[in-house]
């Protein structure tokens, strides 16, 4: 598999993203925010975490501006898949890819630890690996992590069984984390080729660090 | 001509930054405070002189870019 990593000015997880998927055996590329299109025969484009313009104005706002970005969207809506995570799940609902929007955690602080989340579906191309209602343990580091949707928009999301996971205690009841609807994690959207997630999947591969339940996440790209 | 631009989070969407700065307040005993909402104000200089043209570039701003109509209203006042 070929991997699109992204790269803004202000991204910070490029390359433990970069680590995770070579770890796993692909081939990655660092794409710079610049470029108008993306390498050739991709697989897979994943917008990182990480802080791109600052946060300036709202998180991922002025990140999906970025030239590379109309490349993304095309690469999108062609069925091609997207991975955002972090601030990159902040950038694609920013750019219209993924229904809701991201706002500051309720209690107003940055939340950075091991959190439990529940699997709700895994009939799409990224959670396959998992099982349903399974709990995985992923780190979780931001602020402005409190997804919202309003309540016409939230029935679509369970209709179509797009919310990905929620946030849950370790017996995987649904627990407030940082103000999310119905403790949602991550979502995709309608056609089931864009996800978008706040915890970090690539921070956790090595169970000397916490957790290797990244792992069967992101190998669900393998086809 | 200049564009002042408020963006608030829309009622019903819940204000986490509004909430601890009423807390605040009402802990100082400020009486009959009901509600606070805290957004942002944005202030853009235009080189446009007509007032019609100056409120529907800044509406496309708005749209475009400086608000998320997904959580957030906004108002715009030009002088």
């Amino acid at each position: 598999m070929k991997v699109a990593v992204l790269r803004f000015p202000g991204t910070n997880c490029e390359f433990d993203t970069q680590y995770a998927f070579e770890k796993l055996g692909h081939s990655t590329e660092i794409v710079w925010h610049e470029e108008v299109t993306l390498p050739k025969e991709i697989d897979l484009v994943v917008v990182p975490g990480g802080f791109s313009y600052g946060d300036y104005l709202r998180s991922g706002s002025i990140a999906r501006f970025s030239p590379v970005m109309k490349a993304v969207i095309r690469f999108a809506n062609e069925g091609g898949k997207v991975l955002g995570i972090c601030n990159g799940f902040q950038i694609l609902t920013e750019a219209g890819l993924l229904p809701g929007a991201l706002k500051r955690n309720n209690n107003l602080h940055f939340i950075s630890k091991h959190q439990t989340l529940c699997v709700v579906n895994n009939d799409n191309a990224f959670l396959n690996k998992c099982t349903q209602g399974e709990i995985l343990n992923i780190p979780i580091a931001h602020a402005d992590g409190n997804y919202y949707i309003d309540e016409s928009g939230f029935k679509a999301l369970e209709e179509n069984n797009q919310i990905l996971l929620r946030y849950c205690d370790a017996k995987g009841k649904p627990m407030v984390v940082n103000g999310s609807v119905t403790s949602i994690a991550g979502v995709c959207n309608a056609s089931k080729n864009v996800f978008g997630l706040m915890p970090h999947p690539e921070r956790a591969l090595e169970a000397i660090l916490g957790s290797e339940d990244g792992i069967r996440m992101l190998q669900g790209f393998e086809v | 001509m200049t564009a002042i631009i408020n963006v608030f989070l829309k009622e019903g969407v819940l204000d986490p930054q509004g909430k601890a700065a009423h807390h605040a307040l009402d802990s100082l005993g400020f009486d009959g405070v009901s509600d606070v909402r805290i957004g942002k104000q944005i202030i853009i200089n235009l080189d446009i002189e007509d007032k019609n043209e100056a409120k529907a570039q800044a509406k496309e701003m708005c749209e475009t870019l400086l608000a998320n109509t997904v959580i957030e209203d906004y108002t715009i006042e030009i002088a």
